[in-house]
């Protein structure tokens, strides 16, 4: 009887131990097991240099976030996946991360382009979805956990031509005609009907309205056909190649307009603005941040710092002026949102993000309702003084100067742009 | 849009310059295409891994692009045996080049462009050279060098490889595996080896066209894929195999794009010049100068 009572006992024991050893085993699983980060982003195609600089960017605030104890206990990892600048890779690459990798929680990737066919897919799985550079994405989905970095404010299409037609406004005399041109593309398509509501609201009158297929090779028939238009402003929306190309055909065609710019993608990028040297000047175009007096913001030094010599080893842009400290800031949004709600539940995170104005490496950020910042602050720049194809001097105060908004204005615009030294 | 004299005339002039860089891409097309039945599409690829020589021999020492370029030609010319050599073994020996080979092809042209993103990174490149910049003006013309430069180059390298194909000995050999192999083969020519010198030597032009393309505009992997669709149209539409129809057919798309886009709009040039295509198919179905 004993025996029997002592050999249950043990078993008991025995099966007490193994629970407990479970249990604790699996705890420290749960506490070890990684958030996952999930998104895709263009590392290779047209997009791939700010796609790869934004990922350069998103590395440094995991690394920065797992040494100090990661996010909620657990340290972050990112899941990612090549779009290759190609929209149509998009929707499977979101239902990946979201059905098989069961990521946590999602970034977009970068461009208005390959973050539209995301959204059905994060809508279904209502994700927090925070837009890396888009224009109006979120303008017929409504989506209330959609947030966008870039900084358009809540009328996204006015936004990116708004501060190229208030600076050029302060020409004199002041113009009276403007010549409208873009890609072919959503991107250029929004900044231009954007260009055309302003223009008439202004009561400019458009000489030249047209768009060019973005396998252009050669622009100069495009830039002739404007200059027989006889346009005070032209407005350029582009991608880096096209901006490269009709940049070079607006010097070889000697150009006669007050004031020539807009939205032109690649003039932010360390490769163009290298390559172009003295062509860029007197161009008005946008941007985000410049090394200019009244964008020092906290940590904004530091983080360029860290990405500048990643950027050159990868083969990234050089200066890292224009996605890579947005795409940080996302990241210090989406970690800030965890940790202050203490859960990865979206409808929480969301609410939060909704609520709360960030300090970020950009700046104080605060979202409207549909996800865009409340104030605009899309910067119009104009390049002033360069000479040579020497990088160093795009550090410098002085080659960028900001010419529109008022707040973070650093100086007034020159015009006309043909009598610019080139 | 009004059309004007001078404007005409400088669209016109833009479009011969284009076509001559048309032409200097779509060479090798014409070599491996028209005469050799081996479709190519990975050709464009080839003329990116020319524009990334240039590109590192300008960067590294200064040279100027179309100077690297022709001294890159042995080695695109060695490129283009290997390939072919592979080709015949695995594909065309066995019958199997229709579809198989074309895959293969495919498969090249992801490799090229994945090997080149992992080498150089996915930012644009760009070369400098002392012409690049300065445009010609007489009267309402401009020639900006950066185009003029390439298309006379080109010009010079059509009437080469066309004083070639006529004129020695291999040339006319290939000419004649293109229109009969056996023939050749009872002429005691061995036609995989005229056939692999033709193939390397439309590999070898990649390495000028390449140079050219980075002079024109900034240059990143991917942009290859841009050019397949044209450089198969102006094969077609000059005729497989004729030289001086390419030439013909490379200006005449140049101009109608550059007309186009001029007066009717960008957004249009390339459904014209498509449709310009189809039109002369249908009327000459061997294309402007093609037997």
């Amino acid at each position: 009887m004993w025996s029997k009572a002592h050999s249950t006992m043990r078993t008991s024991l025995l099966a007490s131990l193994i629970a407990i050893a479970t249990s604790l085993f699996a705890v420290a699983a749960s506490a070890a097991e990684p958030i996952k980060i999930g998104f895709g982003m263009a590392l290779t195609g047209g997009l791939a240099g700010n796609g790869k600089a934004a990922l350069i960017a998103m590395q440094i605030w995991a690394d920065e976030v797992n040494a100090k104890g990661g996010l909620l206990g657990r340290p972050v990892q990112l899941v990612y996946y090549d779009d290759q600048t190609n929209p149509a890779t998009v929707p499977g690459i979101y239902t990946k991360l979201l059905d098989v990798d069961k990521v946590d929680l999602v970034m977009s990737g970068y461009g208005t382009n390959l973050q539209a066919p995301a959204m059905p897919i994060v809508m279904a799985h209502g994700m927090t979805f925070i837009g890396l550079f888009g224009l109006a994405v979120n303008d017929q989905f409504h989506y209330d956990r959609f947030f966008q970095m870039q900084p358009n404010g809540p009328n996204a299409k006015l936004s990116l031509a708004q501060g190229f037609f208030e600076a050029a406004m302060t020409a004199k005399p002041t113009p009276k005609t403007v010549a409208i041109v873009g890609a072919d593309a959503e991107f250029p398509k929004v900044a231009t009907e954007g260009a055309r509501e302003l223009a008439k609201k202004l009561g400019l009158k458009i000489v030249y309205d047209r768009s060019y297929p973005p396998a252009t090779v050669d622009f100069a028939p495009v830039v002739r056909a404007i200059q027989a238009a006889g346009p005070d402003l032209v407005f350029l929306a582009s991608y880096p190649p096209d901006s490269a190309g009709m940049i070079r055909a607006v010097n070889e065609v000697g150009l006669k307009a007050t004031v020539f710019g807009g939205g032109l993608i690649g003039l932010q990028f360390a490769s163009l603005k290298q390559q172009l040297g003295p062509l860029l000047n007197g161009i008005v175009y946008y941007d985000l941040y410049v090394p200019a007096p009244t964008l020092n913001f906290p940590g904004i030094a530091a983080f360029l710092a860290k990405y500048q010599p990643k950027a050159v080893a990868a083969g990234a842009d050089a200066l890292g002026f224009y996605l890579p400290p947005f795409a940080y800031a996302g990241m210090q949004i989406l970690g800030g949102a965890v940790e202050a709600t203490k859960s990865l539940d979206q409808k929480k995170i969301a609410e939060y993000i909704h609520h709360t104005t960030f300090k970020t490496v950009v700046g104080e950020i605060k979202f409207g309702p549909d996800g865009e910042w409340v104030e605009p602050r899309i910067l119009f720049v104009q390049y002033r003084g360069i000479t040579g194809h020497d990088l160093e001097q795009f550090k410098k105060v002085g080659t960028q100067v900001v010419v529109y908004p008022a707040q973070y204005k650093s100086g007034d615009l020159e015009a006309p742009f043909s009598e610019i030294k080139h | 849009m009004e059309i004007s004299l001078d404007l005409l005339l400088s669209a016109i002039m833009a479009g011969i310059l284009l076509g001559g860089f048309y032409a200097a891409v779509t060479v090798g097309v014409s070599i491996s295409f028209g005469m050799l039945d081996i479709v190519n599409i990975a050709h464009p690829a080839f003329i990116i891994l020319g524009s990334y020589a240039a590109y590192i021999l300008n960067a590294s020492f200064g040279l100027d692009p179309i100077l690297a370029a022709f001294l890159m030609l042995p080695v695109f010319y060695a490129l283009g045996a290997a390939i072919y050599q592979i080709y015949h073994l695995v594909f065309e020996r066995r019958g199997d080049e229709a579809l198989r080979g074309l895959a293969f092809f495919f498969g090249l042209l992801f490799i090229t462009e994945v090997a080149l993103v992992l080498v150089f990174g996915v930012d644009y490149r760009f070369v400098n050279a002392a012409y690049v910049g300065i445009t010609l003006h007489y009267g309402p013309i401009d020639l900006p060098l950066r185009m003029l430069v390439p298309f006379a180059i080109s010009i010079l390298l059509m009437i080469g490889l066309q004083l070639f194909l006529s004129c020695s000995f291999i040339g006319r050999a290939i000419q004649a595996v293109s229109q009969d192999r056996l023939a050749l083969q009872l002429m005691a020519a061995n036609p995989t080896k005229i056939k692999r010198i033709a193939f390397a030597i439309s590999i070898a032009t990649a390495a000028l066209a390449g140079a050219f393309l980075i002079i024109i505009q900034p240059v990143e992997p991917s942009i290859g894929r841009d050019y397949i669709g044209r450089v198969f149209a102006i094969c077609v539409l000059g005729g497989l195999g004729s030289f001086p129809g390419l030439v013909a057919a490379a200006l005449l798309l140049g101009v109608v794009e550059s007309v186009t886009s001029t007066f009717y709009g960008p957004s249009w040039a390339p459904a014209v010049a498509f449709g310009f295509l189809l039109l002369t198919l249908a009327l000459r179905p061997a294309g402007l100068m093609g037997r």
